[in-house]
């Protein structure tokens, strides 16, 4: 899908002489911080989020991932 | 009869709408603030525009879960006539009560501007004052109109009659030129351009009249 923010700035990072940027897409971050039971509550808490009301899965994909060294989770 | 205007802090069209529907088409109104939870004696909703909740996260993402919208949802499941302009169409979307997705204009530009429009009337209720393919002026005023959707989605909408106002000189980028949307049943309609604001000929032209006066029929 056309991310017109994402093609502004890639037409932006050509006049500044960087001609080799193929593709570039603007997106959100989303800091939370969750207090949950325990780890499958929380995933399914951040699922239901992520899925209802962070993205409109319309338009937008999303995926979770769980950092085990970092001991934390994000979008 | 009796048309509700739900008003969430950040509209900013509720009183156009009030002032269309009251002064021009003479049809008496009641604000629905968003935490209304009575929508009885009502025979319409009109979810105006604006930027509610501030737009933050996705025009339309909080105001879904917004009380009044939970007793706007049954009714307009119920078949009760539910009308959405600008924000309140990306709100449509967000709830589900329409497909697909409303998103940043093509080239970034918020466009305020008279549109020429293509009218599609088929079965929707708010529209019944149109001839088939009727080609009309309506004021649009936004930021993000480019209509998205998948393209079996498109092809299923066009179809079965739903993509009822077409953009005749696509402003924005919307798929398929879709201005405005009907549901299936014909009684809830979303659109980007503003109708309240093409109701006198001193602000922009008559061509709105008709679909905020199309509930008198």
């Amino acid at each position: 899908m056309l991310d017109p923010a994402g093609e502004a700035t890639r037409a932006a990072a050509a006049r500044l002489g960087v001609d080799g940027v193929r593709s570039l897409r603007i997106g959100k971050a989303i800091e939370l911080e969750l207090e949950a039971p325990d780890q499958t509550t929380a995933q399914a808490q951040l699922e239901l989020l992520s899925d209802r009301l962070f993205a409109n899965p319309v338009i937008e994909n999303w995926q979770l991932e769980l950092l085990e060294k970092a001991g934390e989770q994000q979008r | 009869m009796t048309i509700g205007i739900v008003v969430f802090p950040g509209s900013n069209c509720d009183r156009d709408v009030r002032w269309a529907l009251e002064g021009c088409v003479g049809l008496p109104t009641r604000f629905l603030w968003h935490e209304e939870r009575d929508l009885s004696g009502l025979d319409a909703v009109v979810i105006p525009g604006g930027f509610s909740y501030g737009d933050y996260l996705r025009c339309g993402a909080i105001a879904r879960f917004a009380p009044v919208l939970e007793l706007v949802r049954l009714f307009a499941e119920a078949g009760g006539a539910v009308l959405g302009i600008c924000n309140g169409f990306q709100v449509l979307t967000e709830m589900g009560l329409l497909p697909g997705a409303l998103t940043r204009n093509a080239r970034l530009h918020f466009l305020c501007e008279p549109t020429p429009l293509s009218v599609k009337p088929g079965n929707c209720r708010w529209l019944t004052g149109y001839s088939e393919a009727e080609a009309i002026v309506l004021p649009i005023a936004h930021g993000e109109g480019r209509y998205q959707c998948e393209r079996a989605q498109l092809a299923e909408l066009e179809a079965n009659g739903q993509v009822v106002l077409r953009y005749a000189s696509n402003p924005n980028g919307s798929v398929g030129d879709v201005a405005g949307l009907t549901n299936a049943g014909g009684n809830v309609l979303g659109l980007m351009p503003h109708p309240e604001r093409a109701c006198d000929p001193l602000t922009g032209g008559l061509d709105g009249l008709r679909l905020l006066a199309s509930l008198c029929n």
